[in-house]
């Protein structure tokens, strides 16, 4: 099959691929960019386990073709954080035990992260809004809106640090 | 669960899109793939050739038209729901958006893919309906513009033929004394609809005036519930009244029978819904 050349931002740095047209972006970014992070849980769109944020946008990764990103900015869990290094986010995540098998975080994370970015202090039912198309099997939800109140403290707290070491 | 194999193109404007549309009989547009790309994942769907119209930045637009609202095909559903004029003057579509899937899907879907798309238990088409919005339907050969109650014919089905694309939804602003309301019941919200009712109103010297409504979830396609509409206009709005008509528009649909849910709940969601919306449409007139 014919592939095209495309270029695109991962996590921050320039990559460039050939990809056959029919290629999902969530198996590009797990077997072309060996990100494993990316879960795929339906491929259907239902469950937004594949979330990744293009743009900044979170959008699901199984309805998207990767030659369809060339030029686009590509951000998946593995960009938030390390081990070494947690985000926020991610902080919250394990401070608060926003997860338990770990399957649906990436999506949650993109999820929030979107959300936080355009709504820093959001309401309870902005946070479920936010996380609506995101299915978990094991947390029950409470634990996963707690750690997104949380992160939402913590990022506020750290832009306000930040202005104040800028002035 | 993976799309066969098939021919990308990516124009970058609208004379392109058109000429590659008519040079390929099986091509499918692509817009925000929220619909098509699960489809062709599961091989319901098997375009040899894909028109992506994702780089025609000249269709992405909601913009004032004279008396009316102009949505292009590129208008992604938040932008929509979040747009200042949507707001302004037409608040049933952002109120009804919330209803409409989830953030990430709605990032990327479109209005007029949506409307293309035509699944009966969807929300906008039902809503274009009672807002009397025009399909402007585009081909390398001109342009025909279909009233939205003439464009859905079935499940998955429209007037739209081969080669032609919707390359833009006109809207009439609504008077600014109407009224609007909308109800759906779906198993989780952003789930496609077990039955919805939209509807849309004045009330003049105390009686139900330009009385539109319509329904989806309940039979091959949204559809105006007509019936109602003769009944109630020019009557005092009364909630029995609209219960009685309710009842009588919920008696003759023919809503699908499916695993969740059956026909007679559908029935008896629309008993319920239709009378909220109007009520809501009622306190809303003004
Ligand atoms: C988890 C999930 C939940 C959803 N829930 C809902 C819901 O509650 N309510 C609801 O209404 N929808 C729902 N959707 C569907 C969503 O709204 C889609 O965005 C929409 O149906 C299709 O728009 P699109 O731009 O993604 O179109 P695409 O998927 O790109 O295209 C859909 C179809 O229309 C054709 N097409 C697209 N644009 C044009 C055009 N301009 N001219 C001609 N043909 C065109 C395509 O060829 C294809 O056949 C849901 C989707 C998902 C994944
Ligand atoms: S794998 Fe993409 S939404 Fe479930
Ligand atoms: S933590 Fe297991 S699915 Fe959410």
């Amino acid at each position: 099959m014919k592939k095209l050349a495309i270029e695109l931002t991962v996590n921050g740095r320039v990559r460039q691929a050939l990809v056959p047209p029919r290629m999902l972006l969530s198996d590009f970014i797990r077997q072309e960019l060996a990100l494993p992070g990316t879960h795929v849980g339906c491929e259907h769109g239902v469950c937004g386990a594949c979330n990744v944020l293009v743009g900044g946008k979170a959008v699901r990764s199984c309805l998207i073709f990767a030659v369809q990103l060339d030029g686009a900015d590509l951000k998946t869990v593995e960009g938030f954080g390390g081990a070494e290094e947690l985000h926020p986010i991610q902080q919250a995540f394990w401070e608060e035990h926003g997860l338990q098998c770990g399957f649906c975080t990436p999506g949650m994370l993109a999820a929030a992260s979107e959300l936080l970015a355009e709504t820093p202090d959001p309401t309870d039912q902005e946070i479920r809004e936010a996380i609506s198309g995101n299915l978990c099997r094991c947390t029950g939800y409470e634990y996963i809106i707690n750690a997104i109140r949380s992160a939402a403290r913590k990022l506020q707290a750290q832009d306000a640090q930040e202005t104040a070491e800028a002035v | 669960m993976k799309p066969a194999a098939f021919e990308y193109h990516r124009p970058n404007d609208l004379q392109s899109a058109l000429a590659l549309l008519k040079e390929h009989a099986d091509a499918s547009v692509l817009a925000g793939g929220q619909s098509l790309v699960p489809m062709m994942n599961y091989r319901l769907a098997q375009p040899e050739h894909l028109v992506d119209i994702n780089r025609i930045a000249d269709l992405d637009y909601v913009r004032e038209d004279g008396a009316k609202l102009a949505i292009g095909a590129l208008a992604r559903h938040n932008a929509v729901k979040s747009a200042p004029l949507i707001a302004q003057h037409l608040p049933l579509i952002a109120h009804a958006y919330e209803w409409v899937a989830h953030a990430a899907v709605r990032n990327r879907g479109t209005l007029c893919g949506n409307l293309c798309h035509a699944d009966p238990a969807s929300e906008m088409p039902a809503i274009m309906q009672i807002l009397d919005a025009e399909m402007v339907l585009t081909s390398s050969d001109g342009t025909r513009l279909v009233p939205a109650t003439e464009f859905f014919t079935g499940t998955y089905e429209t007037v739209r033929v081969s080669g032609e694309m919707l390359t833009e939804v006109r809207i009439p602003k609504p008077p600014a004394d109407s009224g609007w309301g909308f109800e759906e019941v779906s198993m989780r919200k952003g789930d496609f609809a077990w039955a919805a009712v939209a509807c849309m109103l004045r009330v003049d010297n105390g009686k139900i005036a330009d009385l539109r409504i319509a329904a989806a979830g309940v039979g091959d396609s949204a559809q105006r519930l007509t019936g109602m509409e003769t009944t109630l206009n020019g009557q005092t709005p009364l909630v029995q009244r609209f219960e009685v008509a309710a009842r009588e528009a919920a008696a003759e649909l023919d809503p699908p029978e499916t695993a969740s849910v059956s026909a007679a709940y559908r029935r008896d969601l629309i008993c319920a819904l239709a009378p909220r919306a109007l009520n809501a449409a009622v306190s809303r007139a003004t």
